[in-house]
């Protein structure tokens, strides 16, 4: 709401005639960094683009064509700036403008000069973001998205993939099987029981020293069988 | 957002408002809703004028010293003004929507003097039971009163800009539904009953949901093009 936050407090009568200083200081509060500046100085330029779309709006319905061109350009960031407040956000920002203009466009015989202007575009610019933020709601995102849909991962594991770990067991299992016994004592005990150095020494009477160096043979020779199978696979 | 498809957007925006200041045309001012609703009225009022020759003034006068059908036909008459002074209010962009409520009031005392209408009946059942040829043509007068009135004010409303169709239709069809109710009082050959009163509500209940779902489509086509 920082936008509409000054234009709330707008005075209900409008000034009669805009003097030139105040049209320069007009120009810059059309744009989103005037309209929120803050305090007294954002009142005042609130104020002037009050007066000063009234007007042209008063004109716009006489058949004034420059003046409508000048007040809808000027609208363009106020809508935009009150479809955000609304919670309007991205792309659908500019649909909302672009749907607040055509209604704008359609509407502007019920503008009453006498009245001010910002609330009657609110009023038109918070229907238009809430039918479109409503449209957005209604339709679910990824159904309509078939790339979404496809290239999103699945939380479970893999078909298939007990088959595969059996088998991997297995081969590995043959695998250590082959391998001399003190080798295979050092691989079952450190490497599968996850025992410590001195447990297993401890178990198969065997020197830490010695258990080091099957291990390490161990897998040296465990690596070399599995990839030959794996490459042996491939072919 | 990339920069390229901002400026692609602020492209589009320039070429709108280049096409809808391109098919601008001098537009003549909306009258105040008030005026409006007051015009509305008028025209209802000359329905009754126009059946005025065919009214049963002698049983009016009769019905009219009995104070809760005196209330009722006051209020039907109070809640069609107000609902349609409510409908030309809210159907103006940037009018409070509290003006819906503005009929709220007149529309219960309307109702509730119906209902204190049908409990005289079962206390005092000597009184006028209509027959079912009654009820029938007490229900096409309702309807082919209000149709033409609920269209003419649908037909208003859309020059207009109701940005809430289907809240503006209903107050449409509940000021329709209550003039009719309020024209229908010179013409009614019986005080109110059971029956009669059940003959009304579905007569009203009836005009409003048919301008709820027709009216409100009526009302939103203009305002909002479905993309």
């Amino acid at each position: 709401m920082i936008l509409s936050a000054p234009l709330v407090a707008l005075p209900r009568v409008p000034e009669p005639r805009v003097p030139a200083a105040g049209r320069a200081e007009a120009r810059f509060a059309a744009g989103p960094t005037g309209v929120r500046g803050a305090g007294a100085r954002s009142d005042r330029a609130g104020t002037v683009l009050e007066t000063r779309l009234s007007a042209a709006m008063a004109a716009a319905q006489a058949g004034d064509a420059a003046a409508y061109r000048q007040l809808l350009r000027d609208c363009l960031p106020v809508i935009a700036g009150m479809a955000r407040a609304q919670g309007v956000r991205g792309e659908a920002v500019d649909d909302v403008v672009q749907e607040t203009l055509l209604t704008i466009h359609r509407a502007r015989a019920t503008y009453d000069p006498a009245r001010p202007f910002l609330p009657w575009l609110r009023a038109i610019t918070q229907r238009r973001a809430i039918d479109r933020l409503r449209r957005a709601g209604r339709r679910p995102q990824e159904v309509h998205d078939p790339f979404a849909y496809e290239a999103h991962a699945d939380a479970g594991p893999e078909p298939g993939a007990r088959l595969e770990a059996q088998e991997r067991d297995a081969r590995l299992a043959e695998a250590v099987k082959g391998l001399p016994e003190g080798q295979r004592q050092a691989v079952e005990q450190l490497a599968f029981q996850e025992r410590s150095l001195d447990e297993a020494a401890a178990l198969t009477g065997r020197s830490k020293g010695a258990l080091k160096v099957n291990l390490h043979r161990a897998l040296k020779a465990l690596r070399a069988t599995l990839s030959r199978e794996k490459e042996g696979d491939g072919v | 957002m990339s920069e390229t498809s901002r400026q692609n957007r602020s492209s589009e925006h320039d070429r709108l408002v280049e096409s809808l200041v391109g098919g601008l045309a001098p537009v003549r001012r909306l009258p105040p809703p008030g005026l409006r609703a007051l015009a509305w009225i008028a025209v209802a009022l000359g329905f009754g004028v126009l059946l005025m020759p065919m009214a049963d003034i002698e049983g009016l006068r009769a019905r009219m010293s009995v104070p809760d059908l005196r209330v009722a036909a006051l209020a039907a008459v109070l809640t069609a003004a107000t609902a349609a002074f409510a409908a030309f209010q809210i159907s103006v962009p940037g009018r409070s929507l509290r003006w819906a409520l503005l009929p709220v009031g007149p529309a219960l005392l309307w109702i509730g003097a119906s209902g204190l209408g049908c409990l005289r009946g079962i206390l005092a059942p000597s009184t006028d039971i209509p027959g079912t040829r009654e009820v029938e043509s007490c229900f096409t007068f309702l309807v082919g009163v209000s149709l033409p009135l609920s269209l003419l004010l649908v037909v208003m409303l859309r020059r207009a800009c109701p940005l809430h169709p289907t809240l503006t239709a209903a107050l449409g069809g509940l000021a329709a539904a209550a003039a009719a109710a309020a024209l229908l009082v010179p013409f009614h050959p019986h005080d109110a009953t059971a029956t009669d009163l059940l003959m009304h509500a579905l007569a009203v209940g009836a005009i409003i949901g048919l301008n709820g779902l027709a009216g409100g489509r009526l009302l939103a086509g203009k305002d909002a093009p479905r993309s």
